[in-house]
C-alpha cells in the first residue's frame, strides 16, 4: 500500500492472552528460546472470557494492524467454560469488523495450552505473515477513528456500547 | 482514555537480567527513552540495573519510593509468574501498596524470543509504555483472607499418596485417602522386587498400607472416585462416589470364606495383569487394605442370572448385602494432593513385537507378577504353558518410550527395571539373558553399581533397538523359538537372537483419564498427558491452582524413591498451609455497582461458580466475593458496564492497549501524511 517496496511492512499486533494457558505458553516459548516475529505485543487477562469486544476495537482504533485473542482449549478453561464465551464473542466481532470495513482476517483466535509454547510461536509467525499480506490498516487516519471514538466514549461513560449489546 | 486528575509519580525499573535481557535489548536506551517520553504519563524516574530481583535491586526501588515519593512502580524484567511477588513485596517493604506495582515481561516475551535487536528494543519500549499507562489505574488492594480447612484430600492410594497421607495424618491433621481400586497399594503392590537393593516390594510397602489403614486421622475411601470438586484453596468441597462393595464393612471380618466359596472365576486384568484369576467376590491380594472384599457386579453370577448367593450362604457374619447402593459423600477439605500414578504402555500397539500374538512375549508387569512368589506362578519364571523354564530370555528396553511413534519421553525406570528382570531371571532359572537397549540410563544412587553387578553376572548387553520379534524361523537353531531381529549398533552387525521368552520393558504413560482428572480439579496437562507443575525446576509439587498439589508419577515417570519424596514434599507444603490457618487470596474479584445495574440478569448465567446473586427486592445483582474466582467474564458481558474487575478493570486494560500502541501511532500517521 503506502509502503515502499524495499521496506517490509511490519504490522503491529495486539495479543490478548489468558493468564492460565496462552500467557504461560508465551512464557514457555521464552524459556525454551523459541524465536518468533517481534510484531505481537501481549496483554494479560485472567481469562479469554474477560475479553470485552471494546478492547479489540480499541486496539484497532489505536493503530494495531491486527488482534490476536488467545485462550485455553475448549474444555480446558481454568474457569470451567468461559473460553466458550470468548469464542462466541469472537465470531460476533468478526461480523462487526466486516461492517466496519475491516478484513476479518485481522482478528485471530488461537487456543493454546500452557504446554504449547512451540505452537504459540509458530502460530504468531503465521499470523504476522497473514497480516503482512493484508497490509497496514490505517484505521486511525480513516473514518474508522470516528467509530472507534464512539465505542470508547461509551465505555468511559459507562453507557451501553454497541458491542456489549451484541455480546449479551 | 485520558489521565486522571492528580498525577501519579511513577518509577520505571528496567532489568538487564545479566545478559538475558541486555544481550538483545538495549536496556540503557529503553530506560532513557522511558524517562524522556513517558514523562507525561507521570514517570519521574527510570533506572536500569543488572539484576532487579537481587536485594540491591529491590533496595534501589525502595529507596526511590521513600525519597522520591513514588506512587506507582513499573518493573520491566521477567514474567510476572516468576517475580511478581518479589517486586510486590519490595514495594510493600517501602510502605507502598503491593498492588500499585506492575511487572511487565521483556524477557520471556521479548529478549528470549527475538533476535532482531532493534525490533526487540522497540518492543520493550512499547511493553513498558503499556505497563506505565496501566499502572496509573491500579488501585491499592488488600488480599482476601480465607480460613484453611485442616482436612486434606489425597487422591490415589499408591506409594506417593500413602506417603503423603501418612505424613499429614502423623502431624495431627485429618486426611481423606481416596482410591479407585478395592485396596490401596497401587502399582508397587504388584511388584516383586525393587531395584537396586532387591528389597521385597510388598515387605516394605505393606507396613505403610497397614499404617494408613489404621491411622485415626486417615479416612480410607477405597473403591471410590472423586466426582466433583467445588470451591478454592482453603475450602474445597469434594463429592466422592463410594461404590457399593455389596457387603456391610462393619460386620465383615475379612475371613475369606466368601471368596473361597464363590464359584465364579474371573481373569484378573488389574492386579495380576491378566496372568491370573480371581473370584467374582475378591480382595485383589492377600495383604489388601482394607481387608474387606468387593463383589464385582459385572461378573457375579447373582447379578447376571439372579441366583447363586454362595457368598451370602457361607458368610459367618451375614454381612453380604446384594442391594447395597453407591454412597455419595461430600467432604470439605482445605487442600488436595493428586497422586493417581500411571498406566502401562499398551504393548499391543507395537505389532512387530508380537505381544498378544506370540504367547511367550510378556510385558514388564506380567513378568513382575510371574516373578512374585504370591503371584499366579508362585514365583516361577516359566513360559506361557505354565511349566517350561526358559533357557534364553531377551529383554527389550524402551518399549513405547523414546520413540516418536509412541512416546518421545524416556520413562526413566525401564533400564533399571530391565536390569532387575535380568538378575531375577538368572537367579531363578540360570537362563542366558540378553538386554537389548538404546542407552543404559542409571542416574540415581546405587543404580550404576547395580548395572556393573549385572555386567559381572554375565548378562549380555546388545546396543540396538529391536526391529522385530517373530516366530518365523530360518535356521535349525531357531526352531521353536522366538527370533529377535536387531542391529548391534556397536559392531554394525544385523543379529537374529533366538530366545524362549521375550520381556517387553514397557514404558509409563499418563493414566488414560488424566485429562478428565485435570479438568475435574481445574489444572492442566502437558501435551503428553502428565499434569503440569507450577515450575519445572523450583516447584514440581504445586500446580497453577492454589491448594492443589501433585505427587508421584502423575507429574511424570519416576521411580519409587522419587515418588515417596514427592508425596512427603506435597504433604509438607499442605501442612505449611494448614499451619497458617488462613490464606491470602489475590483480590482479583468482580464487583457490581448497584446504581448502574439494570437488573437484566445477563451476568447471572455467565458465572460458572454461581457467585452472582440476584436480589429480587431491589432488582439488582451482587457478586459474592468468596465464590468469585475473578475470571472477569461478567465484567465483559455486562451491557450496562456496571461490573468492575479488580486488577483487570476496563480502564487498566484500555490504557495498557493505548500504551502498547504509543510507539506505533506517530509513525503510522507519518506514513499516511
Amino acid at each position: 500500500m503506502t509502503d515502499k517496496p524495499e521496506t517490509k511492512f511490519e504490522p503491529v499486533i495486539i495479543g490478548f492472552t489468558c493468564n492460565w494457558c496462552s500467557y504461560r505458553a508465551a512464557d514457555m516459548a521464552g524459556t525454551s528460546r523459541m524465536k518468533y516475529a517481534p510484531n505481537v505485543r501481549l496483554t494479560r487477562l485472567m481469562c479469554s472470557g474477560r475479553l470485552d469486544p471494546t478492547f479489540v476495537f480499541k486496539a484497532f482504533a489505536g493503530g494495531a494492524d491486527a488482534v490476536l485473542v488467545s485462550g485455553c482449549h475448549p474444555g480446558d478453561c481454568h474457569y470451567i467454560n468461559q473460553n466458550y464465551k470468548a469464542m462466541r464473542r469472537f465470531h460476533l466481532m468478526k461480523r462487526v469488523l466486516v461492517q466496519m470495513g475491516i478484513e476479518p482476517g485481522r482478528l485471530k483466535l488461537l487456543w493454546a495450552s500452557a504446554a504449547e509454547g512451540a505452537m504459540f510461536a509458530r502460530e504468531i509467525n503465521k499470523f504476522v505473515e497473514e497480516v503482512r499480506a493484508l497490509g497496514p490498516l490505517n484505521w486511525t487516519s480513516n473514518n474508522g477513528s470516528k467509530i472507534a471514538d464512539h465505542v470508547l466514549l461509551s465505555v468511559v461513560n459507562g453507557q451501553p456500547s454497541e458491542e456489549a449489546e451484541v455480546t449479551a | 482514555m485520558d489521565k486522571k486528575d492528580e498525577k501519579e509519580k511513577i518509577g520505571v525499573y528496567v532489568c538487564h537480567c545479566g545478559t538475558n535481557i541486555a544481550g538483545v535489548i538495549n536496556v540503557e536506551e529503553v530506560s532513557t527513552w522511558a524517562a524522556e517520553n513517558l514523562k507525561d504519563q507521570g514517570v519521574v524516574i527510570s533506572r536500569e540495573y543488572k539484576f532487579m530481583c537481587s536485594s540491591l535491586g529491590q533496595e534501589l526501588i525502595q529507596k526511590d519510593i521513600k525519597e522520591l515519593g513514588l506512587t506507582r512502580v513499573v518493573v520491566a524484567a521477567c514474567s510476572p509468574h516468576l517475580h511478581e511477588k518479589t517486586f510486590r513485596n519490595a514495594c510493600k517493604g517501602a510502605d507502598l501498596n503491593p498492588y500499585l506495582c506492575e511487572l511487565v515481561s521483556i524477557r520471556e516475551q521479548d529478549s528470549w524470543v527475538h533476535t532482531d535487536k532493534v525490533a526487540a528494543t522497540e518492543k520493550a519500549k512499547a511493553i513498558i509504555s503499556g505497563g506505565v499507562s496501566r499502572v496509573v489505574y491500579h488501585e491499592a488492594l488488600e488480599p482476601l483472607h480465607v480460613p484453611i480447612h485442616p482436612a486434606t484430600l489425597v487422591v490415589g492410594g499408591g506409594i506417593a499418596g500413602i506417603q503423603a497421607a501418612l505424613e499429614i495424618a502423623d502431624a495431627g491433621f485429618p486426611v481423606y485417602l481416596v482410591e479407585r481400586e478395592p485396596s490401596i497399594g497401587g502399582h508397587m503392590a504388584q511388584f516383586d522386587k525393587t531395584f537396586p537393593t532387591l528389597d521385597c516390594s510388598a515387605c516394605i510397602l505393606t507396613p505403610k498400607m497397614v499404617d494408613a489403614g489404621n491411622h485415626p486421622n486417615i479416612t480410607l475411601l477405597t473403591y471410590s472416585e472423586v466426582e466433583k470438586v467445588d470451591g478454592y484453596v482453603g475450602s474445597f468441597v469434594a463429592t466422592i462416589r463410594k461404590r457399593a462393595r455389596s457387603l456391610r464393612e462393619a460386620d465383615c471380618t475379612g475371613c475369606g470364606i466368601c471368596w473361597e466359596k464363590c464359584p465364579k472365576k474371573v481373569v484378573d486384568d488389574v492386579f495380576e495383569a491378566g496372568m491370573g484369576t480371581r473370584k467374582a467376590i475378591y480382595v485383589p491380594f492377600p495383604q489388601a487394605v482394607p481387608k474387606y472384599p468387593v463383589i464385582d457386579r459385572v461378573n457375579c453370577t447373582y447379578y447376571i442370572k439372579g441366583t447363586c448367593k454362595a457368598c451370602e450362604k457361607f458368610c459367618p457374619t451375614n454381612c453380604i448385602d446384594f442391594a447395597q447402593e453407591d454412597e455419595i459423600l461430600t467432604v470439605e477439605v482445605g487442600n488436595v494432593i493428586l497422586a493417581t500414578g500411571w498406566d502401562l504402555f499398551d504393548t499391543r500397539r507395537i505389532t512387530q513385537y508380537g505381544y498378544g500374538r506370540l504367547p511367550n512375549v510378556f510385558t514388564s508387569l506380567e513378568f513382575e507378577r510371574m516373578s512374585n512368589s504370591a503371584g499366579p506362578t508362585g514365583g516361577n519364571v516359566v513360559l506361557r504353558d505354565g511349566k517350561t523354564e526358559p533357557k534364553v530370555v531377551g529383554i527389550v528396553h524402551c518399549v513405547g518410550s523414546r520413540d516418536k511413534n509412541y512416546n518421545e519421553y524416556c520413562s526413566s525406570i525401564c533400564c533399571m527395571q530391565s536390569l532387575k528382570f535380568a538378575h531375577l531371571v538368572k537367579e531363578k532359572t540360570g537362563a542366558e539373558v540378553y538386554n537389548f537397549y538404546i542407552d543404559i540410563r542409571t542416574p540415581a544412587k546405587g543404580y550404576e553399581e547395580f548395572y556393573h553387578r549385572l555386567l559381572e553376572e554375565g548378562t549380555h548387553f546388545i546396543r540396538g533397538k529391536v526391529a522385530e520379534i517373530s516366530d518365523a524361523t530360518r535356521l535349525p537353531a531357531e526352531e521353536g523359538k522366538l527370533v529377535i531381529q536387531v542391529e548391534d549398533t556397536l559392531t554394525g552387525n544385523q543379529l537374529r537372537v533366538p530366545v524362549d521368552m521375550a520381556i517387553l520393558s514397557a514404558g509409563l504413560e499418563p493414566r488414560h483419564d488424566s485429562k478428565a482428572l485435570a479438568k475435574l480439579f481445574g489444572i492442566s496437562c502437558s501435551a503428553d498427558g502428565w499434569l503440569i507443575e507450577r515450575h519445572p525446576k523450583l516447584d514440581p509439587i504445586a500446580t497453577m491452582t492454589d491448594g492443589i498439589y501433585i505427587a508421584g508419577c502423575v507429574q511424570g515417570p519416576k521411580d519409587i524413591p522419587a515418588s515417596v519424596a514427592q508425596g512427603a514434599a506435597a504433604a509438607a507444603r499442605v501442612m505449611g498451609k494448614i499451619q497458617q490457618k488462613e490464606i491470602a487470596l489475590e483480590p482479583v474479584r468482580a464487583t457490581i455497582h448497584e446504581e448502574q445495574c439494570s437488573g437484566c440478569r445477563i451476568c447471572n448465567n455467565m458465572c460458572p461458580f454461581n457467585a452472582i446473586l440476584f436480589h429480587e427486592d431491589r432488582m439488582v445483582s451482587e457478586v459474592n466475593p468468596a465464590l468469585c474466582q475473578g475470571c472477569g467474564t461478567c465484567v465483559a458481558g455486562c451491557p450496562a458496564g456496571a461490573i468492575t474487575g479488580t486488577g483487570f478493570s476496563n480502564e487498566q486494560i484500555l490504557s495498557q492497549i493505548n500504551g502498547l500502541l504509543l510507539l506505533n501511532v506517530p509513525k503510522k500517521q507519518a506514513v499516511a501524511a
